[in-house]
Protein backbone atom coordinates (compact mmCIF):
# COMPACT_ATOMS: atom_id res chain seq x y z
CA UNK A 1 0.00 0.00 0.00
CA UNK A 2 2.85 2.55 1.47
CA UNK A 3 4.47 1.35 -1.70
CA UNK A 4 1.78 2.44 -4.46
CA UNK A 5 1.59 5.75 -2.91
CA UNK A 6 5.36 6.29 -3.19
CA UNK A 7 4.92 5.61 -6.92
CA UNK A 8 2.16 7.68 -7.49
CA UNK A 9 3.87 9.97 -5.83
CA UNK A 10 6.93 10.35 -7.48
CA UNK A 11 5.06 9.85 -11.10
CA UNK A 12 3.57 13.12 -10.34
CA UNK A 13 6.70 14.48 -9.16
CA UNK A 14 8.18 13.29 -12.39
CA UNK A 15 5.61 14.77 -14.81
CA UNK A 16 6.44 17.88 -13.01
CA UNK A 17 2.73 17.82 -10.65
CA UNK A 18 2.70 19.94 -7.75
CA UNK A 19 2.50 18.18 -4.50
CA UNK A 20 -0.56 19.91 -2.60
CA UNK A 21 -0.58 20.33 1.32
CA UNK A 22 -3.13 17.51 1.54
CA UNK A 23 -1.92 15.33 -0.99
CA UNK A 24 0.09 11.95 0.13
CA UNK A 25 3.55 12.21 0.77
CA UNK A 26 6.45 10.07 2.15
CA UNK A 27 7.14 11.12 6.12
CA UNK A 28 10.72 12.42 4.85
CA UNK A 29 9.71 14.56 2.35
CA UNK A 30 7.54 16.31 4.20
CA UNK A 31 10.18 16.28 7.17
CA UNK A 32 12.84 17.58 4.55
CA UNK A 33 10.36 20.47 3.59
CA UNK A 34 9.72 21.47 7.00
CA UNK A 35 13.71 22.21 7.65
CA UNK A 36 13.83 23.24 4.60
CA UNK A 37 11.11 26.45 4.64
CA UNK A 38 11.40 26.81 8.33
CA UNK A 39 15.45 27.07 8.00
CA UNK A 40 14.79 29.52 5.44
CA UNK A 41 12.36 31.44 7.45
CA UNK A 42 14.28 31.85 10.40
CA UNK A 43 17.08 33.36 7.31
CA UNK A 44 14.83 36.47 6.33
CA UNK A 45 14.18 37.16 9.84
CA UNK A 46 17.66 37.03 11.38
CA UNK A 47 18.73 38.80 8.27
CA UNK A 48 16.95 41.87 9.21
CA UNK A 49 19.44 42.43 11.78
CA UNK A 50 22.81 43.18 10.05
CA UNK A 51 21.09 45.47 7.98
CA UNK A 52 18.55 47.27 10.41
CA UNK A 53 21.89 48.26 11.87
CA UNK A 54 22.04 50.69 9.33
CA UNK A 55 18.66 52.08 9.11
CA UNK A 56 19.04 54.99 11.72
CA UNK A 57 22.56 55.51 9.75
CA UNK A 58 21.76 55.59 5.89
CA UNK A 59 23.79 58.06 4.58
CA UNK A 60 20.57 60.15 3.22
CA UNK A 61 16.65 60.46 3.25
CA UNK A 62 16.46 58.41 0.21
CA UNK A 63 18.69 55.75 1.19
CA UNK A 64 17.02 55.89 4.25
CA UNK A 65 13.63 54.95 2.83
CA UNK A 66 15.19 52.11 0.28
CA UNK A 67 16.65 50.16 3.30
CA UNK A 68 13.79 50.57 5.36
CA UNK A 69 11.11 49.03 2.37
CA UNK A 70 14.06 45.93 1.56
CA UNK A 71 14.27 45.25 5.31
CA UNK A 72 10.29 45.27 5.81
CA UNK A 73 10.44 42.89 2.43
CA UNK A 74 12.48 40.67 4.47
CA UNK A 75 10.10 40.23 7.52
CA UNK A 76 7.31 39.88 4.45
CA UNK A 77 9.63 37.09 3.22
CA UNK A 78 9.41 35.21 6.78
CA UNK A 79 6.50 35.37 6.43
CA UNK A 80 4.80 34.02 3.33
CA UNK A 81 7.36 31.18 4.28
CA UNK A 82 6.70 30.39 7.70
CA UNK A 83 2.82 30.12 6.17
CA UNK A 84 4.35 27.71 3.52
CA UNK A 85 5.55 25.49 6.06
CA UNK A 86 2.15 25.62 8.69
CA UNK A 87 0.26 23.96 5.81
CA UNK A 88 2.66 20.77 6.30
CA UNK A 89 1.72 20.62 9.89
CA UNK A 90 4.15 22.07 12.17
CA UNK A 91 2.86 25.60 14.19
CA UNK A 92 4.39 28.93 13.90
CA UNK A 93 5.43 28.92 17.94
CA UNK A 94 7.15 25.50 17.63
CA UNK A 95 9.17 27.08 14.74
CA UNK A 96 9.72 29.54 16.62
CA UNK A 97 10.62 27.25 19.50
CA UNK A 98 13.22 25.77 17.21
CA UNK A 99 15.04 28.53 16.49
CA UNK A 100 15.50 30.21 19.97
CA UNK A 101 16.69 26.86 21.24
CA UNK A 102 19.11 26.58 18.51
CA UNK A 103 17.82 23.44 17.09
CA UNK A 104 16.92 25.07 13.90
CA UNK A 105 19.50 26.41 11.72
CA UNK A 106 19.67 29.81 9.42
CA UNK A 107 22.19 30.83 7.06
CA UNK A 108 24.95 31.56 8.64
CA UNK A 109 25.84 34.39 6.41
CA UNK A 110 23.85 36.72 8.93
CA UNK A 111 26.17 35.87 11.76
CA UNK A 112 28.90 38.42 10.14
CA UNK A 113 28.60 41.97 11.57
CA UNK A 114 27.92 45.08 9.08
CA UNK A 115 30.83 47.49 10.09
CA UNK A 116 30.46 50.00 7.55
CA UNK A 117 27.94 51.66 5.54
CA UNK A 118 29.48 49.84 2.35
CA UNK A 119 28.59 46.43 4.09
CA UNK A 120 24.74 47.28 2.81
CA UNK A 121 25.95 47.70 -0.43
CA UNK A 122 28.28 44.26 -0.17
CA UNK A 123 24.98 42.47 0.78
CA UNK A 124 22.44 43.98 -1.54
CA UNK A 125 24.46 42.61 -4.13
CA UNK A 126 26.44 39.62 -2.94
CA UNK A 127 24.12 38.16 -0.20
CA UNK A 128 20.82 38.85 -1.93
CA UNK A 129 22.77 37.64 -5.31
CA UNK A 130 23.27 34.69 -3.75
CA UNK A 131 20.09 33.94 -2.43
CA UNK A 132 18.26 34.96 -5.71
CA UNK A 133 20.57 32.51 -7.50
CA UNK A 134 19.43 30.04 -5.32
CA UNK A 135 16.00 30.83 -5.14
CA UNK A 136 14.70 31.56 -8.68
CA UNK A 137 15.27 27.56 -9.29
CA UNK A 138 13.39 26.80 -6.10
CA UNK A 139 10.29 28.88 -7.53
CA UNK A 140 9.92 25.66 -9.89
CA UNK A 141 10.31 22.80 -6.33
CA UNK A 142 7.93 20.38 -6.11
CA UNK A 143 5.97 21.53 -3.42
CA UNK A 144 3.38 24.19 -3.95
CA UNK A 145 3.15 26.17 -1.26
CA UNK A 146 6.80 26.64 -1.30
CA UNK A 147 6.66 27.26 -5.01
CA UNK A 148 4.56 29.97 -4.60
CA UNK A 149 6.03 31.40 -1.94
CA UNK A 150 9.11 31.61 -3.80
CA UNK A 151 7.60 33.30 -6.95
CA UNK A 152 6.24 36.05 -4.55
CA UNK A 153 9.99 36.45 -3.10
CA UNK A 154 11.65 36.59 -6.06
CA UNK A 155 9.50 39.24 -7.76
CA UNK A 156 10.21 41.33 -4.68
CA UNK A 157 14.42 40.02 -4.63
CA UNK A 158 15.48 42.06 -7.88
CA UNK A 159 15.89 45.34 -6.33
CA UNK A 160 17.51 44.33 -3.08
CA UNK A 161 20.08 43.22 -5.15
CA UNK A 162 20.31 46.20 -7.54
CA UNK A 163 19.84 48.89 -4.39
CA UNK A 164 23.15 47.10 -3.16
CA UNK A 165 24.76 47.65 -6.42
CA UNK A 166 24.17 50.58 -6.62
CA UNK A 167 25.30 52.06 -2.97
CA UNK A 168 28.89 50.53 -4.43
CA UNK A 169 28.89 51.62 -7.45
CA UNK A 170 28.58 55.56 -6.11
CA UNK A 171 31.13 54.74 -3.50
CA UNK A 172 33.22 53.29 -6.19
CA UNK A 173 33.28 56.66 -7.88
CA UNK A 174 33.74 58.77 -4.57
CA UNK A 175 36.94 59.62 -2.74
CA UNK A 176 39.66 57.29 -2.07
CA UNK A 177 38.50 56.35 1.10
CA UNK A 178 34.66 55.55 -0.09
CA UNK A 179 37.11 53.07 -2.41
CA UNK A 180 38.17 51.64 0.14
CA UNK A 181 35.71 51.13 2.39
CA UNK A 182 33.92 49.52 -0.85
CA UNK A 183 36.48 47.46 -1.34
CA UNK A 184 36.48 46.36 2.43
CA UNK A 185 33.00 45.37 2.20
CA UNK A 186 34.19 43.56 -0.93
CA UNK A 187 36.76 41.35 1.15
CA UNK A 188 34.87 40.61 3.93
CA UNK A 189 31.93 39.53 2.62
CA UNK A 190 32.65 37.68 -0.71
CA UNK A 191 33.71 34.26 1.11
CA UNK A 192 30.68 34.40 3.10
CA UNK A 193 28.53 34.54 0.33
CA UNK A 194 29.69 31.83 -1.50
CA UNK A 195 29.53 29.29 1.69
CA UNK A 196 26.05 30.59 1.40
CA UNK A 197 25.20 27.79 -1.21
CA UNK A 198 26.70 25.02 1.28
CA UNK A 199 28.92 22.38 1.50
CA UNK A 200 29.89 20.99 -1.73
CA UNK A 201 28.18 18.24 -3.16
CA UNK A 202 30.29 15.18 -2.21
CA UNK A 203 29.78 16.45 1.29
CA UNK A 204 26.01 17.24 0.64
CA UNK A 205 24.58 13.42 1.37
CA UNK A 206 21.07 14.64 1.00
CA UNK A 207 21.29 16.30 -2.27
CA UNK A 208 21.04 13.77 -4.62
CA UNK A 209 17.25 12.53 -2.81
CA UNK A 210 16.08 16.63 -2.67
CA UNK A 211 16.91 16.71 -6.67
CA UNK A 212 15.14 13.34 -7.16
CA UNK A 213 12.20 14.87 -5.37
CA UNK A 214 12.88 18.18 -7.29
CA UNK A 215 12.75 19.86 -3.71
CA UNK A 216 16.05 21.27 -5.25
CA UNK A 217 16.83 21.89 -8.82
CA UNK A 218 20.48 22.78 -8.97
CA UNK A 219 23.39 21.40 -6.27
CA UNK A 220 25.31 23.89 -4.44
CA UNK A 221 28.07 23.26 -6.38
CA UNK A 222 26.74 24.10 -9.96
CA UNK A 223 24.60 27.31 -7.76
CA UNK A 224 27.69 28.58 -6.46
CA UNK A 225 29.85 27.97 -9.89
CA UNK A 226 26.96 30.07 -11.85
CA UNK A 227 27.21 32.91 -8.96
CA UNK A 228 30.95 33.31 -9.29
CA UNK A 229 30.75 33.25 -12.98
CA UNK A 230 28.48 36.23 -12.73
CA UNK A 231 30.30 38.16 -10.33
CA UNK A 232 33.53 38.07 -11.84
CA UNK A 233 32.12 40.33 -14.77
CA UNK A 234 30.05 42.60 -12.56
CA UNK A 235 33.19 43.22 -10.52
CA UNK A 236 34.72 45.65 -13.13
CA UNK A 237 31.83 47.64 -13.71
CA UNK A 238 32.64 48.79 -10.30
CA UNK A 239 36.47 49.18 -11.08
CA UNK A 240 36.87 46.76 -7.70
CA UNK A 241 38.09 43.41 -6.90
CA UNK A 242 37.00 39.74 -5.49
CA UNK A 243 39.63 38.94 -2.91
CA UNK A 244 40.78 35.91 -4.68
CA UNK A 245 43.65 35.79 -6.31
CA UNK A 246 42.74 32.42 -7.92
CA UNK A 247 40.12 33.77 -9.75
CA UNK A 248 40.63 32.96 -13.13
CA UNK A 249 39.00 32.61 -16.61
CA UNK A 250 39.02 29.30 -18.12
CA UNK A 251 38.91 28.93 -21.57
CA UNK A 252 38.28 25.06 -21.82
CA UNK A 253 35.52 25.10 -18.56
CA UNK A 254 34.21 28.17 -20.14
CA UNK A 255 33.88 29.05 -16.48
CA UNK A 256 36.29 31.01 -13.84
CA UNK A 257 38.01 29.06 -11.40
CA UNK A 258 38.29 29.99 -8.05
CA UNK A 259 40.59 29.54 -4.96
CA UNK A 260 40.06 27.16 -2.10
CA UNK A 261 37.35 28.12 0.54
CA UNK A 262 37.72 27.80 4.05
CA UNK A 263 35.47 25.12 5.07
CA UNK A 264 36.69 25.33 8.72
CA UNK A 265 35.14 28.57 8.90
CA UNK A 266 32.10 27.87 7.40
CA UNK A 267 31.85 24.94 10.22
CA UNK A 268 32.97 27.25 13.33
CA UNK A 269 30.25 29.28 12.37
CA UNK A 270 27.61 26.44 11.74
CA UNK A 271 28.43 25.33 14.93
CA UNK A 272 27.44 28.77 16.81
CA UNK A 273 31.19 30.52 16.59
CA UNK A 274 30.87 32.91 14.07
CA UNK A 275 31.21 36.48 15.15
CA UNK A 276 27.35 37.39 15.83
CA UNK A 277 26.07 34.23 16.40
CA UNK A 278 25.16 34.76 19.92
CA UNK A 279 24.24 38.06 19.32
CA UNK A 280 21.80 37.53 16.56
CA UNK A 281 19.84 35.17 18.80
CA UNK A 282 19.90 37.02 21.66
CA UNK A 283 17.91 40.15 19.98
CA UNK A 284 15.70 37.80 18.57
CA UNK A 285 14.80 36.14 21.82
CA UNK A 286 14.66 38.77 23.50
CA UNK A 287 12.18 40.34 20.98
CA UNK A 288 10.02 37.12 21.36
CA UNK A 289 9.48 37.34 24.99
CA UNK A 290 9.25 41.59 25.23
CA UNK A 291 6.52 41.11 22.84
CA UNK A 292 4.42 38.61 24.57
CA UNK A 293 2.38 41.28 26.41
CA UNK A 294 1.37 42.63 23.03
CA UNK A 295 0.38 39.12 21.99
CA UNK A 296 -1.61 38.66 25.10
CA UNK A 297 -2.92 41.87 24.91
CA UNK A 298 -4.26 41.54 21.19
CA UNK A 299 -5.70 37.98 22.48
CA UNK A 300 -7.38 39.59 25.58
CA UNK A 301 -9.08 42.71 23.22
CA UNK A 302 -10.02 40.82 20.65
CA UNK A 303 -12.04 38.37 23.00
CA UNK A 304 -13.49 41.41 24.77
CA UNK A 305 -15.05 42.51 21.42
CA UNK A 306 -15.87 39.06 20.73
CA UNK A 307 -18.52 39.38 23.37
CA UNK A 308 -19.39 42.41 23.47
CA UNK A 309 -20.76 41.63 20.23
CA UNK A 310 -22.20 38.47 21.49
CA UNK A 311 -24.56 40.67 23.71
CA UNK A 312 -25.76 43.54 21.19
CA UNK A 313 -26.88 40.27 19.20
CA UNK A 314 -28.28 39.01 21.72
CA UNK B 1 2.52 29.26 24.09
CA UNK B 2 0.09 27.76 21.74
CA UNK B 3 -2.97 29.23 23.56
CA UNK B 4 -1.16 32.42 22.91
CA UNK B 5 -1.17 31.88 19.54
CA UNK B 6 -3.23 34.22 17.34
CA UNK B 7 -5.07 31.98 14.50
CA UNK B 8 -4.68 31.65 11.01
CA UNK B 9 -6.03 33.74 8.51
CA UNK B 10 -6.37 32.96 4.87
CA UNK B 11 -6.24 36.25 2.53
CA UNK B 12 -8.04 36.93 -0.69
CA UNK B 13 -7.08 39.89 -3.03
CA UNK B 14 -8.83 41.43 -5.55
CA UNK B 15 -5.66 42.94 -7.58
CA UNK B 16 -8.27 45.68 -9.58
CA UNK B 17 -11.87 45.98 -10.20
CA UNK B 18 -13.76 43.90 -11.97
CA UNK B 19 -11.58 40.80 -11.15
CA UNK B 20 -12.23 37.92 -8.58
CA UNK B 21 -10.53 37.54 -5.11
CA UNK B 22 -7.73 35.61 -5.61
CA UNK B 23 -5.93 33.30 -2.53
CA UNK B 24 -2.58 34.92 -1.81
CA UNK B 25 -1.59 33.07 1.26
CA UNK B 26 -2.11 33.32 5.02
CA UNK B 27 -1.26 35.13 8.56
CA UNK B 28 -1.77 35.29 12.28
CA UNK B 29 -3.75 37.52 13.45
CA UNK B 30 -5.79 38.04 16.92
CA UNK B 31 -8.86 39.29 14.59
CA UNK B 32 -10.58 40.41 11.62
CA UNK B 33 -9.47 43.63 12.00
CA UNK B 34 -5.69 42.98 12.25
CA UNK B 35 -5.84 40.43 10.17
CA UNK B 36 -6.84 42.68 6.89
CA UNK B 37 -4.27 45.25 8.58
CA UNK B 38 -1.44 42.74 8.48
CA UNK B 39 -3.04 41.32 5.10
CA UNK B 40 -2.18 44.90 4.03
CA UNK B 41 1.44 45.23 5.20
CA UNK B 42 2.29 42.01 4.09
CA UNK B 43 0.20 41.33 0.81
CA UNK B 44 -0.06 44.93 -1.18
CA UNK B 45 3.19 46.55 -0.48
CA UNK B 46 3.65 47.17 -4.27
CA UNK B 47 -0.02 48.07 -5.02
CA UNK B 48 -0.75 44.28 -5.76
CA UNK B 49 -5.01 44.77 -4.65
CA UNK B 50 -8.23 46.75 -3.93
CA UNK B 51 -9.40 45.22 -1.93
CA UNK B 52 -9.27 42.43 0.72
CA UNK B 53 -10.71 39.75 2.14
CA UNK B 54 -9.78 37.52 5.19
CA UNK B 55 -11.18 34.21 5.93
CA UNK B 56 -10.26 32.19 9.28
CA UNK B 57 -8.73 28.89 8.13
CA UNK B 58 -10.95 26.74 10.56
CA UNK B 59 -13.98 27.72 8.15
CA UNK B 60 -12.88 26.72 5.05
CA UNK B 61 -14.05 23.50 4.02
CA UNK B 62 -12.12 21.08 1.56
CA UNK B 63 -12.58 18.34 -1.09
CA UNK B 64 -10.32 15.13 0.05
CA UNK B 65 -7.73 14.95 -2.52
CA UNK B 66 -7.97 11.08 -2.31
CA UNK B 67 -11.26 11.13 -3.42
CA UNK B 68 -10.90 13.57 -6.72
CA UNK B 69 -10.99 10.83 -9.50
CA UNK B 70 -14.40 10.10 -8.09
CA UNK B 71 -15.58 13.41 -7.61
CA UNK B 72 -14.58 14.79 -10.69
CA UNK B 73 -15.11 11.40 -12.63
CA UNK B 74 -18.46 12.51 -14.10
CA UNK B 75 -17.65 15.24 -16.24
CA UNK B 76 -15.63 12.91 -17.91
CA UNK B 77 -17.60 11.45 -20.52
CA UNK B 78 -19.42 14.68 -21.16
CA UNK B 79 -17.87 16.46 -24.00
CA UNK B 80 -21.38 17.26 -25.36
CA UNK B 81 -21.09 20.24 -22.78
CA UNK B 82 -18.41 21.65 -24.90
CA UNK B 83 -18.79 23.87 -28.56
CA UNK B 84 -16.59 21.39 -30.07
CA UNK B 85 -18.55 18.75 -29.95
CA UNK B 86 -21.05 19.95 -32.27
CA UNK B 87 -20.18 19.88 -36.22
CA UNK B 88 -22.18 22.45 -38.36
CA UNK B 89 -21.50 23.65 -42.21
CA UNK B 90 -18.83 26.12 -42.52
CA UNK B 91 -21.27 28.26 -44.07
CA UNK B 92 -22.83 29.07 -40.76
CA UNK B 93 -22.41 32.58 -39.25
CA UNK B 94 -22.31 34.09 -35.73
CA UNK B 95 -22.52 30.86 -33.63
FE1 LIG C 1 14.43 37.91 1.23
FE1 LIG D 1 15.86 34.97 0.99
FE1 LIG E 1 16.44 40.30 -0.03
Amino acid sequence: MEKDFEKIFQDKIDQEIKIEPRDWMPEKYRQTLIRQISQHAHSEIVGMLPEGNWITRAPNLRRKAILLAKVQDEAGHGLYLYSAAETLGISRDEMYEQLHSGKAKYSSIFNYPTLTWADIGAIGWLVDGAAIMNQVPLCRTSFGPYARAMVRICKEESFHQRQGFEILLTLSKGTEAQKRMAQDAIDRWWWPSIMMFGPTDDESPNTLQSMQWKIKRFTNDELRQKFIDVCAEQIKVLGLVIPDKDLKWNESTGHYDFGKINWDEFWQVVQGNGPCNKQRLETRKKAWEEGAWVREAANAYAEKRKQRQTVTAA
Amino acid sequence: MSNTEWSLWEVFIRSKQGLDHKHVGSLHAADAQMAIENARDVYTRRMEGVSIWVVESKNIHASNPTEAGALYDPANDKAYRHPTFYHLPDELKHM
